[in-house]
């Protein structure tokens, strides 16, 4: 067994070396010099700070901002920070809700989200999109789907003493098909389309 | 389930079939040494560790040697996750990672399970996700292509004492094959959206005035070979639901092909090396059909709406959306889902915990069968090649004739070894699940059926080297992280030795010319006698628990009782 361990010993520094140490260093130092912005965390800045990521969704409840999807991350109490708690959106603890088709919290949740999204937009009658009712599998999902964004266009063109029609122009402007035109689902960006929103349609 | 979700599907089974016989093709002159166009750096590495790379080893060096690095690698790991915080490159300050939960980590990634009791990006610093977890990636990848092709030259050889060298099968699979892929693969994920930095976690302002902290990292380097290694280890807590660790639809379709790519093409580096295709690809067409089936009810299951949701008022259009990201939609979760769990890979990109009964019923299937549809690299064609023993067999039994299989009798020890190995699953799923559901009942997020689902999704994550979760179950306490680690060496080690026994015992043996009595493997017949042992063996074995699971949870969905 001893003369075992020399051979054993040595092949894992080695490859610790190259596997853990040159090729991480040369994928970043290529990533850095080709696709410097995506190799940062594609964060978007607003007069020099940054004020998130395009690929992370942040937390959005004001009646004029298009809102995300529900989000079942946690983290320290605000007021508290001995304790845990839900915190939306906490793009440093990712975690979807967990809970299985039978779960009575699962269909309460979703039946207050959907009382609440009831409430906030009077114009609808009908069924809502599953998706502003369901946690997502990160709890950052950037995305909502089209049909996600257009039920809310009414609320905020009210919210913003905007044409609806303007407010439905700038979500088909930011409406991503398929990507190649096959994979993946349609979708709509929500920091991107709020973003677009504060800069065409700023709020009076 | 619309026109574009059977569209993805078809081109993703597309891509699979297409790349078999390609990189198959490579890997067999790789492991045959026809190819060393990188001789030039191997020949240095093994003097230097004091390898003499021309000596081949018995099949017992070859699994000591395996052992030893093993061992060592582990050792290398935990120590890394202990003494974290007095070491460099970590920005975000963690701390000591516990020793249960560094010693649940340590043999989950040395293992190629990676099961994660953790968080990533709440628990590890940047040293140990590189130095630590990356290296185990790759080097546990490759210890299990080094498994298959040892069995594969015992079956291709004649009247042999050797199976191979370990460090040189092992130093090749890194360097000609997991290397290169990888670091194609990092640069195109980061052109996607990954991230590969060693910045500190970015604080940002949001629209709406709140503060946002941003997880970073050497993301994309973990990720591509995670993906390709069948290994699965996020470098998040979500894997790759998490939208730096799988951005866009086209970052996920390549992270799937990674998923089953060397997995299914080492069934064709197998009929090269044994001098017959038509072998191969009678393994490949059964564990493609078992992966489709399950495929087909993965999607159905996932395009359904929770009928509990739907009579709260919500629109059933777009299936079950609970624990799914919007750019993936209910087609690209349904594959992945499949094909992380027919691989042993266990990345997610949803949480399979919130998928529908017979939806989530389909991953536990495909890790309870055996981890043999595809399976992890390495490990899947070492453990579908010990079913063709369980199945050659039982043909043998049935004509009365001593069973054959590329030409090598198969006696007695074969199949004593061979069952062994399979018997060694229902140890870890049964018996660990049940001491972990007496221990720690806690642990157990949901009521009803389902928390027992989630239990026996965990052991059978853990036995069958996959690592995905029902992530509602807490792992990370003493009782279970110690449970879950000695399932996850049962279910390694337990099978890697009677294989490579196997590999030297075949090995041993002469090759007699077929006869017009011999059972062709090649054809249909055998690939319906394969899938039908696999079957069989699985479903006696854990429909039971599977009825009291996913199965009775389903009808009390229709029923409409929570809990």
């Amino acid at each position: 067994m001893l003369k075992e361990l020399r051979p054993a010993l040595s092949m894992v520094v080695v490859l610790t070396v190259l596997t853990g140490i040159a090729y991480p260093l040369a994928v970043t130092g290529v990533a850095k010099a080709v696709f410097p912005w995506q190799a940062q965390g594609s964060l978007i800045e607003k007069d020099g700070h940054v004020i998130g990521s395009e690929l992370i969704g942040q937390s959005f409840s004001a009646p004029a901002y298009f809102w995300g999807r529900p989000s079942a991350t946690s983290g320290a109490d605000p007021h508290d920070p001995t304790k845990t708690g839900s915190v939306p959106y906490n793009a440093a603890n990712s975690s979807g809700s967990n809970l299985g088709p039978t779960s009575k919290a699962l269909v309460e949740g979703g039946g207050s989200a959907i009382a609440a999204l009831r409430s906030a937009h009077p114009d609808h009658k009908g069924p809502v999109p599953a998706d502003l009712v369901t946690a997502s599998a990160s709890g950052l999902d950037p995305h909502i789907s089209p049909v996600a964004a257009q039920y809310q266009v009414n609320r905020i063109a009210v919210a913003r003493h905007a044409p609806v029609e303007a407010v439905r122009t700038l979500v088909a402007r930011h409406t991503e098909g398929r990507a190649l035109g096959v994979l993946g689902e349609p979708r709509v960006n929500v920091l991107r389309l709020n973003l677009a929103l504060d800069e065409a349609l700023p709020i009076k | 389930m619309d026109a574009a979700g059977i569209l993805q599907i078809l081109i993703y089974i597309v891509l699979i079939t297409a790349l078999t016989p390609l990189l198959g093709g490579y890997m067999a002159k790789v492991f045959e040494g026809r190819s060393r166009f990188l001789g030039w750096f191997e020949r240095p590495l093994y003097r230097l560790c004091g390898i003499d790379a021309a000596r081949e080893q018995h099949w017992s060096g070859y699994a000591l040697s395996l052992l030893a690095f093993n061992l060592i690698g582990a050792l290398v790991l935990f120590g890394l996750q202990r003494l974290q915080g007095m070491l460099p490159l970590n920005p975000a300050e963690m701390a000591a990672v516990p020793p249960d939960l560094a010693f649940n980590t340590a043999v989950s990634f040395m293992t190629n399970t990676n099961w994660q009791s953790y968080g990533g990006e709440s628990t590890m610093s940047y040293l140990t996700q590189m130095v630590g977890l990356t290296v185990q990636n790759f080097v546990s990848a490759a210890t299990g292509v080094a498994v298959a092709v040892a069995l594969i030259r015992g079956f291709a050889r004649t009247s042999a004492r050797t199976v191979g060298n370990f460090y040189v099968d092992l130093v090749r699979t890194t360097l000609y094959i997991l290397l290169p892929l990888s670091f194609l693969a990092a640069l195109f994920l980061v052109w996607q959206g990954m991230p590969q930095n060693f910045d500190t976690y970015t604080a940002a302002t949001t629209l709406e005035g709140a503060s946002q902290v941003i997880a970073q990292g050497p993301v994309a380097s973990q990720v591509a070979i995670k993906q390709i290694g069948s290994n699965g280890g996020g470098f998040f807590n979500v894997k790759s639901a998490h939208p730096f660790e799988n951005p866009s639809p086209l970052s996920n379709l390549v992270e799937m092909v990674f998923i089953l790519m060397l997995a299914a093409a080492l069934t064709n580096t197998f009929g090269r090396m044994v001098k017959d295709q038509r072998q191969g690809w009678a393994i490949f067409a059964a564990m493609g059909l078992m992966f489709l089936v399950g495929l087909g009810v993965a999607t159905w299951a996932e395009a359904q709406a929770n009928p509990a949701l739907v009579a709260a008022g919500m629109d059933p259009l777009m299936g079950n959306m609970e624990g799914k990201e919007v750019r993936f939609g209910i087609a690209n979760s349904a594959i992945w889902a499949t094909a992380t769990t027919a691989a042993s890979n266990g990345s997610v990109n949803a949480m399979h915990d919130s998928f529908m009964p017979l939806g989530g019923l389909v991953p536990m299937i495909n890790m309870l069968l055996g981890e043999v549809i595809f399976g992890g690299v390495g490990a899947g064609l070492y453990g579908m090649l010990i079913f063709v023993i369980v199945a050659v067999f039982i043909a043998g039994l049935m004509v009365g004739r001593t069973p054959e299989y590329l030409g090598k009798k198969i006696e007695a020890r074969e199949v004593k070894l061979a069952m062994l190995a399979v018997l060694i699953f229902p140890l870890g799923v049964l018996v660990l699940g049940a001491a972990s559901l007496l221990g720690a009942p806690a642990s157990v997020q949901d009521g009803g059926p389902h928390g027992l689902s989630e239990v026996l999704y965990a052991f059978t994550s853990a036995t069958a080297n996959n690592g995905s979760a029902f992530a509602g179950w807490t792992g990370n306490t003493l009782l279970n992280n110690t449970l879950q680690g000695i399932a996850m060496l049962l279910g390694r080690f337990v099978v890697i030795i009677p294989v490579l026994a196997i590999a030297g015992a075949v090995a041993a043996k002469k090759t007699v010319p077929p006869s017009a009595g011999t059972f062709p493997t090649h054809g249909w017949l055998f690939v319906a006698l394969l899938v039908s042992v696999i079957l069989v063996v699985g479903g006696l074995t854990f429909f039971p628990v599977l009825a009291l699971g996913p199965i009775v949870e389903q009808l009390m969905l229709g029923a409409g009782t929570l809990f």
